[in-house]
């Protein structure tokens, strides 16, 4: 039976290749045209492309460097010291995931105006997005082997030793995998550094876009923003090691060894302290603050539950499209493992790794001259989501998928189900909390998306995002802080759910 | 089982069929205006927000003809209209500055305005080509920190900038279409060489900033003693209680200086446009009598360029000015933005 069947089933295959296709029309639009283009040359080697790769390079590489050390210090206080409190830490330590970076990043600069420059582009990143780092690396010390570190212990070595030699390169894949994630938002970071006068490609290429539209200078920033993040993704293949970290046999399951602190406690505490009230207290008490003090501070109720409603409805439209689109190429990929099927799933993984600006850019050169009709449409935007957060539910769906064993399938086709109908009664049920939790991701992410919104949003439709970033850039702080609060509120179930699933996934 | 598979598969239908919903209501809306219901205007405006929304709201109140806005910078939208050609949902273009409406004339996308609509407006702050007319203005200033800077360091034109005793002691927001505008009236009073060479100093002298208000507030904080933005700034903050000017002063340039120059924002009605009739009505509404009291009354404190509407008293009167004579259908955008590209400001 299994013999007989067709290793790449058309009608499968077929829909799986086209989504693949679609993510990688930006990429492949933008490069093609940069390599096409009579100016590229003069629009590439100026000293402007010089300033820019340098300020972008930096911020990566101190953005992600700051990210792994925190996360990682955090995660371990949290998870293996005698510190009180762990699930009052954890919620603490995740929570930044709610505040979007360019509101944590309205937070500190709305205080002064001299808040700019690298150093602060990094402090606000940082704070933004060490809990990528936090959330595996948590994960990896919950679950890892105790019995390599009471090894360590007994053949003599101390707590920091043991931790140098033992624990980190344990955490090695959790970390390197969170780094790269952090890599890839710092290069397509756009909102959280605008205000802070440090200009990278992405928002270089908006500043392209607003003097020339879909002119050929931002087209050729896009091209080398797109290779920066194709030599990220290459560093994280090189960096992940090949070091075998799995033991043969489980052996038994027992609750994680907790350090004692002693006298470190305070210090301990202090920093978990610090750390919540810069990433949490600044943006939040800054709301607060514009709110209650601001003169520009209107309450405009019905325009607010209406664009509260519009991000809601795009957000939940987004997730649907995109894992709708993501399911045939998880399909394929998990059970019909092969060559084809694991570079039509890669292929899905550029998008992410794409700034939302050049998404945007390239769908909208597209489509005015191939698409007008989807031009300035929902269906555009929506597929700009889908190609940018494709990976989100992808990463969810696979989980789900190889969690189902293909027997039940087999059954199913024995006792006379037709392939489509196992599909929808019996893989699509089974799976259900796959595309719960993807779409719970891509939910997340669509309410605090900015760039692609921008550009691509249909005449008359508001974010609560383009309507905060509408206020904070015309520098009515209190007419921003309404959005901004509103924006954490609808985030914060979705956020929870998802430290909550983590956190199950583990135990 | 079946019931959660219902629900999944009711899930899909129903974010397909929004979908699709979505993809027809923006042509499905303009086409429904061809009916016994009026037309939907569709307003391109790079205006600020506030402003161009409230002329819409007055003239939908007072005409019955809905307008839809579509909100953008300068050059993104002028551009935007250009890649769009005869297919551009827009009717009605405004704008901040005159650069961009020379960008989409020079393209020949602008319907003539009609006899009656031009001549609400002075000659000098409409196109020479009579496809586009002045709907608002505004002033090219130096703002000051008035502890820092004393009159008599203050410069004397707009072209002292580039001079090497004014490195990192002022402020620019080149990413913007005005100072975009500004620049290139220095092009256009100065002659190229003598801009080229003023642009470079600038980009070696300038701390860049995005945002007008954004200097003014570092102006007003003593971060940077000066910077170059428009006078509504300063006089917008000073009427909200000047929390972020109270520090700071106008300095005019006047004499017919380049730094004296005039931007004038433009108002035109697309060629492409469906409804010609109502899209031309909106325009004779902005730049007439009633849109420019609208304006004048306002919080914008942008000036007025109709004729008999004078300007927000708190304003300096326009007549004392003394703006340099731009032809502003000449102004050249793009040219202006390599020039910028060029030197490193963008």
């Amino acid at each position: 039976m299994a013999g007989a069947r067709l290793r790449y089933p058309p009608l499968r295959l077929v829909p799986a290749l086209a989504v693949a296709g679609l993510t990688l029309l930006p990429a492949a639009y933008v490069l093609a045209s940069v390599l096409a283009g009579g100016d590229t040359a003069r629009l590439l080697w100026r000293p402007r492309v010089g300033e820019l790769l340098t300020n972008t390079v930096l911020l990566v590489l101190l953005g992600t460097s700051a990210c792994v050390t925190v996360g990682t210090l955090a995660a371990w206080v949290v998870e293996r010291t005698t510190l009180r409190g762990r699930p009052l830490w954890t919620a603490l330590m995740v929570a930044p995931l709610a505040v979007p970076a360019f509101v944590n990043s309205f937070g500190w600069y709305s205080l002064s105006p001299s808040f700019a420059g690298l150093g602060a582009a990094v402090l606000v990143t940082t704070l933004s997005y060490y809990p990528l780092v936090y959330l595996p690396v948590a994960a990896m010390l919950r679950g890892v082997d105790q019995a390599l570190e009471e090894q360590s212990r007994i053949l003599g070595n101390g707590t920091w030793r043991t931790f140098g030699r033992i624990v980190l390169p344990q955490l090695r894949p959790a970390m390197s995998g969170g780094a790269l994630l952090v890599a890839l938002h710092l290069l397509a970071e756009f909102g959280a550094l605008q205000a802070l006068r440090f200009d990278t490609f992405t928002t270089a290429i908006y500043d392209q876009y607003q003097s020339t539209f879909n002119g050929a200078a931002a087209t050729t920033l896009a091209g080398v923003l797109i290779l920066l993040c194709l030599v990220t993704l290459g560093c994280d293949l090189g960096l992940t090691g090949r070091a075998r970290l799995a033991r043969v046999g489980r052996g038994a399951a027992r609750p994680a060894i907790t350090h004692r602190l002693g006298h470190a406690t305070p210090a301990a505490f202090a920093g978990l302290v610090l750390l919540a009230a810069a990433a949490l207290g600044v943006p939040l008490g800054c709301i607060a603050f514009w709110l209650l003090t601001s003169t520009s501070t209107a309450f405009p109720a019905g325009e607010l539950w209406q664009t509260t409603s519009t991000s809601i409805i795009l957000a939940l439209l987004g997730a649907a499209v995109t894992i709708t689109l993501a399911f045939p190429v998880a399909w394929l990929s998990i059970r019909r493992p092969g060559r084809l099927s694991r570079l039509v799933e890669r292929s899905t993984y550029l998008g992410n790794s794409l700034p939302g600006i050049v998404v945007a850019l390239a769908l909208i050169t597209i489509a005015v001259r191939y698409l007008p009709s989807l031009y300035q449409s929902t269906a555009m935007l929506l597929t700009a989501y889908a190609v940018l957060f494709m990976p989100r539910a992808m990463v969810s769906l696979r989980a789900a998928l190889r969690q189902t064993p293909p027997e039940f399938d087999d059954v199913a086709r024995s006792l006379g189900v037709r392939p489509a109908a196992v599909l929808l009664r019996v893989t699509l049920p089974l799976i259900a909390r796959g595309v719960g939790a993807g779409s719970a991701l891509v939910f997340l992410a669509v309410i605090t998306e900015l760039t692609s919104t921008l550009l691509l949003a249909p005449i008359g439709t508001r974010t609560l995002a383009t309507q905060f970033w509408s206020g904070s850039t015309s520098i009515n702080y209190g007419q921003a802080a309404p959005y901004a609060l509103l924006m954490i509120l609808v985030s914060a179930p979705a956020a929870y759910l998802l430290t909550r699933r983590s956190r199950m996934v583990e135990s | 089982m079946r019931t959660r598979h219902t629900l999944v598969a009711l899930a899909v239908t129903a974010a397909i069929g929004l979908t699709a919903c979505g993809t027809n209501e923006a042509p499905a809306g303009t086409a429904s205006g061809a009916g016994a219901a009026k037309a939907a205007l569709v307003l391109y405006n790079a205006q600020h927000e506030e402003v161009g929304q409230a002329w819409a709201d007055a003239f939908t109140a007072k005409t019955g003809v809905k307008v839809e806005v579509r909100n953008g910078s300068d050059f993104e939208l002028a551009n935007q209209i250009v890649a769009e050609g005869a297919a551009s949902p827009a009717d009605v273009f405004i704008t901040e500055n005159s650069p961009a409406m020379a960008l989409v004339s020079s393209k020949d996308l602008f319907a003539p305005v009609d006899a009656a609509t031009k001549v609400q407006v002075p000659a000098q702050y409409s196109s020479s080509k009579g496809d586009w007319v002045g709907v608002a203005a505004r002033s090219t200033v130096f703002v000051y920190n008035s502890s820092q800077l004393t009159d008599a360091q203050l410069p004397q034109s707009i072209m002292d900038l580039a001079k090497p005793e004014w490195k990192g002691r002022f402020g620019i927001s080149p990413s913007g279409a005005d100072f975009q505008a500004i620049v290139s009236a220095v092009y256009a009073v100065q002659g190229d060489a003598a801009a080229a060479a003023w642009l470079q100093g600038v980009k070696d002298n300038a701390k860049i900033y995005r945002g007008n208000g954004t200097i003014l507030k570092a102006a007003n904080a003593g971060e940077v003693p000066g910077g170059v933005i428009y006078h509504y700034y300063w006089y917008g903050d000073q009427a909200d209680g000047g929390a972020g000017s109270s520090n700071t002063k106008l300095k005019f340039f006047g004499g017919k200086d380049a730094g004296a120059f005039l931007s004038v924002s433009g108002g035109g009605v697309l060629k492409s446009s469906r409804h010609p009739a109502e899209a031309q009505s909106f325009l004779a509404y902005m730049s007439g009598a009633e849109g420019q009291k609208l304006l004048a009354d306002g919080d914008a404190l942008e000036y007025t360029v109709g004729n008999g509407v004078a300007a927000n008293p708190k304003l300096k009167p326009l007549a004392e000015l003394d703006a340099p004579p731009v032809d502003l259908n000449t102004l050249n955008g793009p040219k202006i933005v390599e020039e910028m590209q060029r030197v490193g400001l963008l």
